[in-house]
């Protein structure tokens, strides 16, 4: 195919020790290629014991100083490993470094083979195919952009505050931006955080202020990112700051606007429906910003078109209904998602009796009954609103490691669970049961908590809880919310009646994590978590370059995680920052404008958008800025106008002819 | 003395021939510019002639149809001797076109069909033989290939030209472009040069409006009423070859209101036909699951016909396992 | 189609972020597989153009394995749906070229899959060594010519009748 001058090619066969040398004839299969090469332009083939090691890249760069190689092929390990090692070599010799190609021969047959004469003629196929391929390769040089030095970060929960404060604190600027009225997210609505049981609002509220008032920090609640374009160091991103009807400039917080107001609404975000808010409101007293926000579905005035009792009082009159949404445009270099978990829906296991029995309540409503904030001021009363519990039972796992709905541990809820006995205890006196199936405490000072709420009397039951029902079979039942469960330490059923029962649900994807992800060009999992680039390695970095994944949004986890995550975002948007400049990768696809018939087909195949359509000229073009360089349109072409570099049709060809040993002068081995 | 053209029609229908007549005046320019030795559908020739001429001494040769029998390829190599310039005419000479659909069957159920069916009357089931004894001697007639080639799969071709068949226009522009250079007045493009077709595919001339493609139902043109005359008619859902098919013949099917079925084959640089032609189609279906996506390609009921319609026999895997396995 | 010798010969598609992964994986691991699958690296299953299988199985290879990252795990978002209508639809025109669909196979591996696509692999090459060499490479469609010969699916009369002199 190359039909022009020759290429040198130089072949490098690694021992890796006895690695590969133990199955594989190194020797062998060097000479090989060295004899049944050449007419393809091999013009040197070596062994040696470990081609990584200093030594061993010292003879590749020997041999392109000196024999004037053009091409080298390294038959060692898989290119994850050391493409690099080779690349970096071949560039300090001052050969680009795209023209060096790794023919896996470890990981791909010495360590997955076992017949020494099997494994030798593979590696000698797959030589055959890099030598093939690598004549194809071209010189490709490493594109350079510049970092735009501010970050978005997406969700206002205590990991997307920790991120933002750390970064504003290292000078850098911050758009923070949150859908809700107030940042804070779930974290806010707690009473005491495990396992040291200080008050939530006590340590989150500083810094929820902190955010607020930062000169590095711009606060975008009521927001929503509506657009992202761009790539790493230069995103470009659309937010919706949905109408508040309250002018921030003029409103002080005050909070005149939500007394007067005098229609009340059942709120189910904060309160998590136990308690009400005012359609104009703030969701709950420390809230930050502490500008209300009007509700305007359920606004009177926006309903009937009469009332303004809010804008009669307010004293700077900042209530604006003429107020539109807004659209906003900014540029970033980095994004972080910090978007948080839903809490499972307890109603989807019905036998639990979550919305048909009335005492039955979820984890957060429970957070909310503890909540001295909350709507019974800290009071744990049945749904009556008055009647305290004698007896209390707390089902964990709800949602969670269940094939019928999520196979995951959700992390928290042993520990939450535990954290709900002690306040019941605590608060009420009432006996507490506790429901698990096996109880994981990991981590600093957790099991020692649950070593206390034993102590302090709670009793445990061991065994997935079957039922739960009113139907009472005997006089101690009646009237009480019977546990029907498995005792499996005690290998019997067990009925238990009590007066509440407290459901510890699982957490959850974001309802919506798919069309966030997909905004935002990264993936999710199987259950819907965002994908983290590496599991252990990499936790809060994507695939996607410079979009992080913090906090729940990557995963369920506690507190301390979260903020640990947060904070590991932030030095890794620090780093890129700065750098100044990254480089990316030069695989890119492009267009050939001549044979772009405009017919228009590749048009919907771009995850990232970076195939646009010319009107004017009636083709396609691709922005190099915006392609990831997977190779779909290239595969895609009808017309064959698409090209990629670095995995060109006419390298794979020809890597599939070598595979095929089809490049050999004389017959097969 | 003016220099020698001749043509050959091997296995295709003649709609070459016609094509070539087609061009009116221009075909009077042909006989004005050159010496017109071998056209056996024009004038009366024999092979023998043609065997008694010095190689090398045709300057240019129009070759049309492709290769079926030992007739065929004993021509194609005759004619390659003989000729400087070698063109693969049309359709069947460069990627086996129609009759090289046959290549799905083995050939052995070619003539059986051809002789014994339905259509057929043949009471007594006679079959051709390729040899047979009469008194005056021994009577030959050719003898099918297992499969049919492409002529470039026989012989070493110069330029190509496609088309089913190629545009009179197009072959009026070749004909200039020869005497031009004839006259030394212009350079021949370089050897293997696809010549008298555009640069791009077939999109590329057709008027009609496209939008970014997502099609939940592939259709017959004649199953949907009323065709819109205005937009893309892959868009509308019936598979059009266009995307993939080399631009040169003005779009002349998408232009009447029919989908383009390909006759103008690959894309410069293009590998396999039918290899652009499924990515085409598959990209523009709009479905995530297998269920849905076999579902809506169920409506293209011959996936293979559809894309290797004019290709087959000059494709990758020029024919049915069947028809190169039975040997 | 009964050769005891035969080893099928396999050319297997890998993704860069996940199968090929898995293939990396299989190997830290340790973990044996057949020896017939020769694997090409890819940036993400959505580059694979049909022609590579087309051009595999013509060259001389028995069987094509395609892998990529699962549904909704593609690096690239959702470029492996694309390989999936492609793949389905290229089944399709190699059952119509008279190939088993079974000689070329989409499979799905995570990068933590390194143990499914071990089995996989040696799963297929035993499917490929059930179905026989393809030996495409080795048909040259006209080179050699036949006489009339029997058809292949019908019977044909027996007794042929003399052409009247
Ligand atoms: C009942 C219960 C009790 C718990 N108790 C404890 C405890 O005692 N100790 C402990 O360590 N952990 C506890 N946890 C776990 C704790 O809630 C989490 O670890 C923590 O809240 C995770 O914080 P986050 O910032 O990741 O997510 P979140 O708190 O969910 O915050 C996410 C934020 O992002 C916003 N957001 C979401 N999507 C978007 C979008 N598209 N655009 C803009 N903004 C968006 C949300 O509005 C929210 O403000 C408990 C969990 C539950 C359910
Ligand atoms: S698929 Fe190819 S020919 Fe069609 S618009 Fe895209 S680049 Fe142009
Ligand atoms: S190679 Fe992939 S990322 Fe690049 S333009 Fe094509 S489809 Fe988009
Ligand atoms: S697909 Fe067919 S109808 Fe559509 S633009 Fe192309 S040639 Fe025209
Ligand atoms: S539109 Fe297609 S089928 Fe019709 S003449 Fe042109 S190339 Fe041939
Ligand atoms: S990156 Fe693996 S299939 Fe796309």
């Amino acid at each position: 195919m190359s039909d022009q001058k020759q290429e040198r090619v130089g072949v490098y066969v690694c021992h890796c020790g006895t690695n590969i040398a133990g199955t594989v004839d190194v020797v062998d299969v060097a000479n090989w290629a060295a004899e049944k090469l050449k007419h393809q332009g091999v013009i040197i083939a070596r062994e040696y014991k470990f081609m990584c090691s200093s030594l061993g890249q010292e003879l590749i760069e020997k041999d392109i100083k000196e024999l004037g190689l053009t091409r080298v092929v390294v038959a060692a390990c898989s290119p994850h490993l050391h493409e690099k090692t080779f690349r970096t070599a071949a560039k300090n010799a001052g050969l680009n470094p795209y023209l060096v190609e790794l023919a896996s021969i470890r990981e791909q047959v010495s360590w997955v083979h076992t017949d020494k004469v099997v494994a030798t003629a593979k590696s000698k196929a797959v030589v055959s195919g890099a030598v093939s391929r690598v004549i194809e390769n071209r010189a490709l040089d490493e594109i350079k952009v510049p970092i735009n030095p501010n970050t978005l970060i997406v969700g206002g929960g205590v990991a997307g505050i920790q991120s933002a404060l750390e970064i504003a604190n290292a000078g850098f600027h911050v758009y923070l931006v949150e859908r809700e009225p107030s940042i804070g997210g779930h974290m806010a609505q707690f009473d005491k955080t495990f396992p040291t049981l200080d008050c939530s609002a006590c340590i989150l509220t500083p810094r929820m202020v902190e955010a607020g008032t930062h000169p590095n920090i711009t606060l975008l609640t009521w927001s929503e990112v509506t657009n992202v374009a761009g790539y790493v160091g230069n995103f470009h991103v659309t937010i919706k700051k949905k109408a508040r009807f309250v002018n921030e400039e003029l409103c002080t917080g005050c909070g005149i606007c939500q007394e007067k107001c005098p229609k009340k609404v059942i709120d189910d975000v904060y309160e998590a429906g136990l308690g009400y808010r005012k359609t104009v409101y703030t969701p709950f007293a420390q809230a930050v910003p502490n500008f209300p926000v009007m509700d305007k579905e359920n606004c009177t005035y926006f309903i009937k078109g009469t009332c303004k009792a809010c804008e009669k009082f307010c004293p700077t009159n900042a209530i604006d209904f003429a107020q539109q949404d807004q659209m906003l445009n900014i540029d970033v270099g980095n994004i972080i998602l910090a978007t948080g978990y839903d809490l499972f829906d307890a109603r989807r296991v019905s036998n639990y009796g979550y919305g048909r029995l009335p005492n039955v309540f979820t984890s957060l409503e429970f957070e909310r009954l503890s909540n001295a904030a909350g709507p019974t001021s800290g009071n744990i009363v049945l749904r009556d609103g008055k009647t305290m519990p004698k007896s209390v039972g707390i089902i964990h796992c709800v949602g969670s490691r269940d094939k019928n709905f999520n196979n995951y541990c959700s992390t928290i809820c042993c520990m939450q669970g535990l954290k709900f006995a002690h306040l019941v205890h605590e608060r009420t006196g009432a006996t507490v049961y506790n429901f698990y199936i096996d109880m994981r405490t990991a981590y600093k000072a957790y099991d020692e908590f649950y070593q206390r709420v034993l102590e302090e009397g709670t009793l445990f039951v061991r065994g997935k809880v079957a039922e739960v029902t009113d139907a009472a079979r005997n006089d101690r039942e009646k009237g009480k919310l019977i546990i029907q469960c498995e005792d499996t330490l005690a290998g019997k059923q067990r009925r238990i009646p009590v007066d509440m029962v407290i459901l510890s649900s699982g957490l959850q994807p974001r309802k919506d994590a798919k069309e966030v992800g997909k905004l935002f060009g990264i993936s999710c999992s199987m259950d819907g978590w965002f994908t983290e680039k590496h599991p252990k390695l990499d936790p809060v970095a994507t695939m996607t370059e410079g979009i992080y994944i913090v906090g729940c949004a990557q995963g369920p986890k506690d507190i301390p995680s979260s903020v640990a995550q947060g904070a590991a975002a932030s030095a890794r948007v620090l780093d890129k920052i700065l750098q100044k400049e990254v480089s990316l990768e030069p695989i890119k696809a492009s267009i050939n404008k001549e044979a772009c018939s405009g017919c228009r087909i590749c048009n919907g195949l771009c995850p990232f958008n970076a195939i646009a359509f010319i009107a004017d000229d009636m083709v396609s073009d691709i922005n190099p800025a915006l392609c990831q360089g997977c190779g779909t349109c290239v595969a895609a072409c009808p017309a064959g106008a698409i090209s990629g570099t670095g995995f060109s049709d006419a390298q794979i060809m020809a890597q599939i002819d070598g595979l095929l040993l089809k490049n050999l002068e004389i017959g097969n081995y | 003395m003016k220099p020698k053209f001749a043509m050959y029609w091997a296995a295709s229908c003649g709609g070459c021939e016609i094509a070539v007549l087609n061009t009116h005046e221009k075909i009077l320019d042909v006989d004005a510019n050159f010496d017109v030795v071998f056209w056996p559908v024009a004038m009366d020739a024999k092979y023998k002639d043609v065997e008694a001429m010095e190689d090398g001494s045709i300057l240019l040769t129009l070759f049309n149809g492709s290769i079926r029998n030992d007739e065929n390829e004993h021509i194609a190599k005759l004619l390659r001797r003989k000729s400087k310039l070698l063109v693969a005419f049309g359709s069947c000479a460069c990627e086996g076109c129609i009759p090289g659909l046959a290549n799905l069957s083995p050939v052995g159920d070619i003539v059986h069909t051809a002789f014994n069916t339905i259509t057929t009357d043949n009471p007594h089931g006679i079959y051709p033989r390729t040899s047979y004894d009469v008194p005056e001697g021994e009577l030959h007639i050719p003898t099918l290939a297992k499969a049919l080639r492409p002529l470039e799969q026989v012989v070493d071709v110069d330029y190509y030209m496609p088309g089913c068949p190629p545009e009179s226009h197009q072959i009026a522009a070749v004909i200039d472009l020869v005497v031009k250079v004839v006259k030394g007045e212009a350079e021949l493009p370089p050897k293997g040069a696809t010549i008298g077709v555009g640069d791009s595919t077939v999109c590329d001339e057709c008027p009609r409006a496209r939008n970014v493609k997502m099609i939940k139902e592939f259709t017959r043109i004649q199953d949907i009423a009323p065709v819109d005359p205005t937009l893309c008619i892959l868009e509308q859902g019936v598979p059009c070859n266009g995307p993939a098919t080399r631009s040169g013949c003005n779009a002349r099917c998408p232009q009447a209101g029919a989908q383009c079925i390909g006759c103008y084959g690959p894309a410069e640089g293009v590998m396999d036909y039918g290899a652009r032609l499924i990515t085409a189609f598959s990209s523009v279906i709009d479905a995530t699951t297998p269920e849905e996506i076999d579902h809506i390609l169920d409506g293209i009921p011959d996936p293979t016909g559809q894309v290797y319609r004019f290709n087959l026999a000059g494709s990758l895997m020029k024919a049915n396992k069947s028809a190169w396995e039975k040997a | 189609m009964t050769d005891d010798t035969f080893e099928p010969t396999i050319i297997g598609f890998t993704c860069n972020w996940c199968s090929y992964r898995a293939s990396d994986l299989a190997g830290t691991a340790r973990m044996k597989y057949a020896p017939n699958v020769r694997l090409i690296r890819l940036m993400c299953s959505g580059r694979l153009d049909p022609t590579f299988v087309l051009r595999a199985l013509s060259g001389g290879a028995d069987g094509v394995m395609i892998t990529g990252c699962h549904p909704g795990e593609c690096h690239y978002i959702e470029q492996n749906y694309k390989a999936l209508r492609r793949f389905l639809l290229l089944r399709r025109v190699l059952t119509g070229l008279g190939i088993e669909p079974e000689r070329v196979k989409l499979v799905w591996a995570s990068a933590a899959e390194g143990a499914k696509f071990a089995a996989e692999a040696t799963a297929f090459v035993e499917e490929i060594r059930k179905l026989g060499p393809l030996n495409w490479g080795k048909a040259d469609s006209g080179q050699q010519t036949v006489d009339h010969e029997e058809p292949s699916t019908v019977h044909r009369p027996s007794s042929e009748v003399e052409v009247p002199a």
